[in-house]
């Protein structure tokens, strides 16, 4: 350890992480602990008991946050972690569960289940972390990526449009869409706990630095650059038309939107129950 | 009718006990009913649709959960996160749907998450004769998803065992913590036949053991096996704080990306299956005693079969029959004694594939095997069997 470093026996979020487990496997400069930190801070805050949180997660960095939270966790296949969360959601109503993967996680391969688990609106907490690439494998371009962006597998850059992840989640039946950056943690930790509190399927889109996958590539140079970056071009617009959030990196004065877009009542999916016809 | 004079009968009873003329398919979802089936996750495919209707109708009407999923692939994630929450769950299907399953039923079976997953074979590969019978998915039940793991199989030859094995499989998901299968083939599932349901007390049901010890405890690990290699298992929501990961773990349930790690634990999630065998192994005898011949059939074919060796014997042939009720772990104990004893000259093994069932009995004996294959779309008769037993 650097000399200067300071150590601590214990933590706030002792009880809500698993503190055996860290330090995580996480690059410097990355988004996804943040946000990690942020949710267990609104487990505490939600007025939940922590036993009756679940966390479920699919593969790749963002996949890993279900390993480090301290309540029922479950880290399952790639991109099948919203039907996974389905069956404990559906099965055990009064339990919370809180899906957290990455962008390519959830709505490249498990972008089916996605858009079907908002249509029935499952009782589900979506947190999608958008770091714009996938950095688990190294930096390859997913649905996300921006028109132009560099990455291993568009090393031409990006010729293909990328979804508007938060007019997608409204398209097809959130009862709740916002999207921050992992800068935002103030406003992030709010749109939790308002969202652990809500039926239906709520997602919150989480825009994240990811230096090594994205940034070096795109020379954004390193985390805080990327977050500084946020800082200058993120105008909060809580009701803007959901047609216009795209995100283009290639233009460096576009604003990039944020905001807790979307919040409506719509019941959660129940299964049916057939009343007995004596 | 008002509840105070409605009679003292539940109209919507879990368990129908009692005689019945009942489709295969049907057969295997009383079955499941029977078995505490708590949760199904499906999506429709032929022939196995008649097994998701029948619980859309009957499932929600005893308590239990029905959920139409987006696909096969959800299906099965759907039924384990409904299985570490705590439910009896099912979900069935025929050979495309099978193949998209193959993901997650790797994720079941490292989590160790106990699934029923009902198989109707149809005439592959891919599209192939939908409606029509076969017998291919012998190999990819076992083999199907990558890696080394362990399953259970049962293989019903007709419709009173599709709710007979049905019900088994629940049992042995739940004992030992692994996915388990019913394969069953287009004419059993379609085929109408008497089925007995016995009364409800008479229904054995074995349930996945759960920790002894309250939550928080420190000596409870989620993966510490007991002296039969299964761990007990904690649900979601009970407080226990479970980590359960497709990666390698250790008895805490966390990531140990190590070789060790894995040389334990993937050795132990086969050996509980593999060391316990004897124990699962189900088959039926006809006629072995005296037999110089025998015949190693399953499922339907299994019926032609029989009435091939009894066509034999009366022409004098001393024939006979093993049916491996569970294709896996395959009943290789007996067939190595029948094999070895001194009267058995060679076995005869029909199946509808070109030849997955033999690979197996070729494995376990150096006598000659006869091969007996269609690739599907039709039985294989007992006259095609009965020319080779007479060849």
């Amino acid at each position: 350890m650097s000399s200067g470093a300071i150590v601590v026996e214990s933590h706030p979020a002792d009880t809500l992480l698993r503190a055996e487990r860290l330090p995580h496997i996480l690059c410097p400069g990355c988004g996804i602990g943040s946000v990690v930190h942020t949710y267990v801070d609104a487990i505490a805050a939600s007025g939940i008991p922590q036993d009756k949180h679940v966390c479920v997660s699919g593969i790749g960095c963002s996949g890993r946050a279900a390993g480090y939270v301290n309540v029922d966790s479950y880290h399952t296949t790639h991109g099948r972690s919203i039907p996974f969360a389905l069956g404990i959601a559906t099965y055990r109503p009064e339990l919370h569960v809180t899906v957290i993967s990455g962008d390519g996680d959830l709505t490249a391969i498990g972008g089916n289940h996605f858009i079907h688990a908002a249509r029935r609106s499952v009782a589900l907490l979506v947190l999608c972390i958008n770091n714009f690439n996938y950095g688990m494998t190294g930096g390859q371009a997913g649905p996300t990526t921006p028109l132009s962006a560099m990455s291993r597998t568009t090393p031409h850059g990006c010729w293909e449009r990328p979804f508007n992840l938060p007019f997608l989640a409204q398209a097809v039946g959130a009862s709740y869409v916002a999207r921050w950056t992992v800068l935002h943690v103030r406003q992030l930790r709010a749109a939790l706990i308002h969202a652990m509190n809500k039926e239906g399927f709520r997602f919150i889109e989480i825009l994240s630095p990811c230096p090594t996958g994205f940034g070096r590539p795109n020379d954004i140079g390193d985390g805080i650059s990327e977050m500084q970056n946020y800082l200058r071009r993120c105008v909060v617009d809580n009701g803007i038309d959901l047609r216009q959030t795209d995100i283009d990196l290639t233009q460096q004065d576009s604003p990039i939107y944020v905001g807790d877009f979307v919040d409506v009542d719509r019941p959660s999916f129940r299964p049916q129950v057939v009343q007995h016809a004596h | 009718m008002t509840p105070a004079t409605a009679p003292a009968i539940d109209e919507h009873p879990r368990v129908i006990s009692g005689d019945h003329f009942m489709l295969g398919d049907h057969a295997c979802a009383e079955g499941a009913l029977a078995a505490g089936l708590d949760f199904y996750g499906g999506y429709p495919i032929t022939p196995s649709t008649e097994i998701m209707e029948h619980l859309a109708e009957r499932l929600p009407a005893v308590g239990g959960t029905f959920v139409q999923m987006e696909d096969e692939i959800a299906s099965v994630a759907a039924i384990i996160g409904a299985s570490v929450a705590g439910a009896r769950v099912m979900t069935a299907t025929s050979g495309p749907g099978f193949s998209l399953m193959m993901e997650n039923i790797g994720l079941a079976a490292i989590m160790e998450v106990p699934i029923v997953i009902v198989d109707v074979q149809r005439a592959s590969p891919s599209t192939g004769l939908p409606t029509s019978v076969g017998q291919s998915d012998l190999l990819q039940v076992r083999w199907g998803s990558h890696g080394d793991y362990s399953v259970i199989v049962y293989c019903p030859s007709s419709p009173q065992e599709c709710f007979d094995l049905t019900i088994a499989a629940f049992n042995a998901a739940d004992q030992y913590r692994v996915p388990s299968f019913v394969l069953m083939d287009e004419i059993v599932g379609h085929m109408t036949e008497r089925v007995v349901v016995p009364p409800q007390e008479k229904i054995q049901r074995v349930y996945r053991k759960r920790p002894s010890v309250p939550p928080g405890s420190p000596e409870f690990l989620p993966f510490k096996a007991d002296e039969d290699l299964v761990p007990p298992m904690a649900h979601a929501g009970e407080g226990y704080k479970v980590h359960m990961t497709g990666l390698t773990h250790d008895e805490r349930g966390y990531p140990s990306l190590t070789a060790q790690t894995h040389e334990k634990l993937i050795n132990r999630i086969v050996d509980k299956v593999r060391l316990n065998a004897d124990r699962i192994v189900r088959y039926e005898l006809i006629n072995t005693e005296d037999a110089e011949i025998v015949v190693v059939a399953l499922g339907c074919t299994a019926r032609s079969a029989r009435r091939a060796v009894a066509r034999a014997r009366m022409k004098g042939i001393r024939a006979g029959m093993l049916r491996p009720i569970t294709m896996w772990p395959f009943p290789q104990t007996v067939l190595k004694e029948l094999a070895g004893n001194g009267v058995v000259k060679r076995f005869v093994v029909p199946e509808i594939n070109l030849g997955q069932l033999c690979r197996e009995v070729h494995r376990h004996t150096a006598l000659p095997v006869t091969r007996l294959n269609h690739p599907g779309g039709a039985m294989i008769t007992p006259d095609q069997i009965l020319e080779a037993l007479e060849a």
